[in-house]
């Protein structure tokens, strides 16, 4: 009898025990405060894009999975494949995925419309110490779709310039504020017979689209009328298609109607162009002595002004969603509350991803991780600016092709009138059959 | 009556035992092939996004009717795709030959340099890709080195819509030529010796043994080989993906991007279910042509 006594004692006091180092794990770890573990053994599979806020965040997992029980699986992909994975995956109606990174913009409408995406609302707005009124009004109507709440925002970003600030104080260069200025210090700068070019954006025609976009909405120009018409009959658009091309054709690297960010980056990292204009996602990639060999030397600058003003898109590039068929709703939305807290996106934008939360862009710890300079232009470009930086509509696919097809005859020099025409006429036929 | 009885009813279990042990294929076939080409026949009638809430929507012929006469991207990925079948086919066709008549022969390290010769074609497509990729990269890459050392211009390769379906065969060629040597030499290597020495005795010169013996003897082995080559490169689809995308602009863009791009870019799958219907004609129409020229012209030499 004494034995057994002694044995249900020892068992005791290690159970108070590990009780006692998972109670002081879970205060010492502001990150996984509020974290539940009511589906501990639950397994959640997550599809990720390669993207900085992947990165960032899955240093973060093992600690929501040691406070919450829940294993995390994750997958992640280039943007376009995990597109086509999802689309593969969820279309076979298996629950493959619980809970996965998506493009509001470019697949949002058409993933909630085939019901692949489950409708969160009730987890959104039933939670108010997570608090979905603290998400920014423009992102948060990025993933609302009929008063449906379809996903958590997770990534916002603007266009930005990046500048090689070594080579800029040679030549006695402010950043340009005007794209007239861009384009004189485009043509000073580049320097062909040592490969060194003035300045490298993304060329090839559909990931052109958004990046090309700031420039259109600079001019004056925009994809869409109000009355759901092609807007690219307008002199504006014109005028910033045969820009777009100029610059690229005359001071970009050789090639470019083949790249997109992670080519237009390497070339800036390499150190071959003065000037880069990109999401502000990227700035990491750009400042990393491991990846860029200019890292010490990145000047960052907003969008310059075009005729119509600096009207860059401001946009939430990725949210989280959850799938429709996941049998593990409540655990996977356990996941997201915790991806999306306050805590973790301070974290996230700590680490250089910035978020859409408003409390955490109004701390000054929100903005301690990036440089000051690009903190400054983050800061501007937020509060300004398109909330899309491709066309609405439900097939964003094609209409990306479409639009983005004048964009590569502008960069070979060809006929930027004949070419925009043709796709003005089709983006016409195009947005008739949409749908949406 | 009764042994008679007994045997049919042994016939009868055998068929069954037959039938049992065949079963698993004919599944596996009717699951795997059937199915899959039954279903997208039947989705290239429908118009359908994949949607789990909405069932495909019928739509007749008009996918159909779209892809023919009204839709330019796929006449142009049509033509295209013949154009980059035809060159590559061709200038493998006689590259192979070439080498296949050269490495026929015996000589030291024949074994090595038939070994050697296949590597291009059991490498990785992705991998090859990649390394292509770096290869005509313009400003770096090691063509536009080699061009410029040697004093001519640099080429743009995949980053102009001019050269890009040129850069493409060129892959093409070099990884697909060794499979028209191992063809073109196993067809060599089974030609009889009686002509050839019969040839010799009568004083025909190289040129017209070759002319007038071995290209007729091996011209059978030649339309299979082109058969064989013609169908895999116009389903070319992993080179030109990872080198490309179909770009610039449209300039690569094959029937099966163009397939890939309706279904998994723009989600429509019943467009791109005719689309495949329609390619899947193409290359049936174009093997039922090199089976009939193989049967008019090919001239087995026992005839």
């Amino acid at each position: 009898m004494k034995r057994t006594w002694l044995v249900l004692l020892i068992v005791a006091l290690m159970g108070s025990l590990i009780g006692l180092v998972s109670v002081q794990a879970q205060e010492e770890n502001p990150l996984a405060v509020g974290v539940s573990d009511e589906y501990a053994g639950t397994e959640l599979r997550l599809i990720f894009a390669n993207h900085p806020w992947n990165n960032s965040i899955q240093r973060l997992l093992p600690q929501f999975e040691a406070v919450s029980g829940i294993t995390l699986r994750v997958e992640s992909y280039f943007e376009d494949q995990l597109s086509q994975r999802l689309q593969v995956g969820l279309t076979s109606g298996n629950t493959q995925a619980d809970a996965f990174m998506f493009r509001p913009l470019q697949e949002g409408r058409l993933f909630a419309d085939n019901g692949w995406l489950g409708d969160i609302t009730s987890f959104a707005t039933g939670d108010l110490e997570w608090n979905w009124a603290d998400f920014q009004a423009a992102a948060a109507n990025t993933v609302t779709f009929d008063e449906a709440v379809f996903g958590v925002p997770v990534v916002t970003e603007r266009e930005m310039l990046y500048y090689r600030k070594d080579i800029f104080e040679e030549n006695g260069l402010q950043p340009p504020a005007t794209l007239e200025e861009l384009q004189a210090i485009a043509a000073q700068l580049t320097n062909t017979s040592e490969e060194f070019y003035g300045v490298v954006i993304r060329g090839r025609r559909s990931p052109a689209v958004t990046q090309f976009s700031s420039f259109l909405y600079s001019f004056g120009g925009t994809w869409q009328n109000e009355d759901g018409t092609s807007a690219l009959d307008s002199p504006e658009a014109l005028a910033a298609y045969q820009y777009y091309g100029d610059l690229l054709r005359n001071y970009g690297p050789p090639g470019i109607t083949n790249m997109s960010w992670p080519e237009a980056l390497a070339v800036f990292q390499q150190g071959k162009a003065a000037m880069w204009l990109d999401a502000d996602v990227f700035y990491a990639n750009v400042i990393d002595p491991n990846q860029s060999v200019v890292a010490d030397n990145v000047g960052f600058a907003p969008f310059p002004a075009g005729p119509a003003g600096a009207n860059q898109y401001n946009v939430t590039s990725w949210a989280l969603g959850m799938n429709a068929e996941s049998e593990n709703q409540e655990a996977a939305w356990e996941f997201i509350k915790w991806a999306t807290s306050p805590a973790v996106v301070l974290e996230l934008q700590k680490r250089g991803t910035p978020g859409a939360r408003i409390s955490v862009w109004e701390l000054p710890e929100g903005l301690s991780g990036f440089p000051e300079d690009y903190a400054a232009v983050v800061q501007l470009q937020s509060q300004r600016g398109v909330g899309f930086d491709r066309p609405r509509v439900i097939r964003v696919g094609e209409a990306r092709d479409i639009v983005g097809t004048p964009i590569v005859t502008s960069i070979e020099g060809g006929d930027v009138a004949a070419a925009l025409a043709e796709a003005h006429e089709q983006f016409n036929t195009f947005l008739g059959s949409d749908g949406g | 009556m009764l042994r008679l009885g007994q045997r049919s009813l042994q016939t009868r279990n055998r068929f069954s035992i037959g039938l049992l042990f065949t079963l698993p294929s004919i599944v596996f076939v009717l699951l795997m092939i059937v199915y899959p080409i039954f279903y997208t026949f039947t989705l290239s009638f429908h118009e359908w996004s994949g949607s789990a809430r909405r069932d495909p929507e019928y739509v007749g012929t008009s996918n159909y009717d779209t892809l023919l006469n009204n839709d330019p991207r796929f006449e142009d990925a049509v033509m295209r795709t013949f154009e980059f079948t035809f060159k590559a086919v061709a200038i493998e066709l006689i590259l192979g030959l070439a080498i296949a008549l050269l490495i026929n022969g015996e000589f030291l390290g024949r074994g090595l340099v038939r070994v050697l010769i296949l590597l291009p074609m059991v490498a990785t497509p992705v991998a090859i890709s990649m390394a292509w990729l770096l290869m005509f990269e313009p400003t770096v890459g090691l063509f536009n080195e080699v061009l410029t050392s040697i004093g001519f211009a640099p080429r743009l390769w995949l980053g102009s819509q001019d050269e890009a379906l040129g850069s493409l065969i060129l892959v093409d060629i070099w990884q697909w030529t060794p499979m028209m040597v191992l063809l073109l030499l196993t067809g060599l290597t089974t030609l009889p010796e009686e002509p050839f020495e019969a040839a010799r005795v009568d004083g025909a010169n190289a040129g017209q043994r070759f002319f007038y013996l071995t290209l007729p003897l091996l011209f059978p082995t030649m339309v299979t080989a082109v058969l064989l080559r013609t169908i895999d490169a116009l389903k070319t689809f992993d080179t030109i993906y990872t080198m490309t995308r179909g770009g610039p602009g449209y300039a690569t863009e094959t029937i099966n991007i163009y397939g890939y791009v309706q279904s998994f870019e723009y989600f429509s799958l019943g467009k791109a279910s005719s689309l495949l219907v329609i390619f899947f004609a193409i290359v049936l129409g174009i093997s039922l042509v090199f089976t009939q020229i193989r049967k008019q012209w090919g001239i087995p030499y026992n005839d």
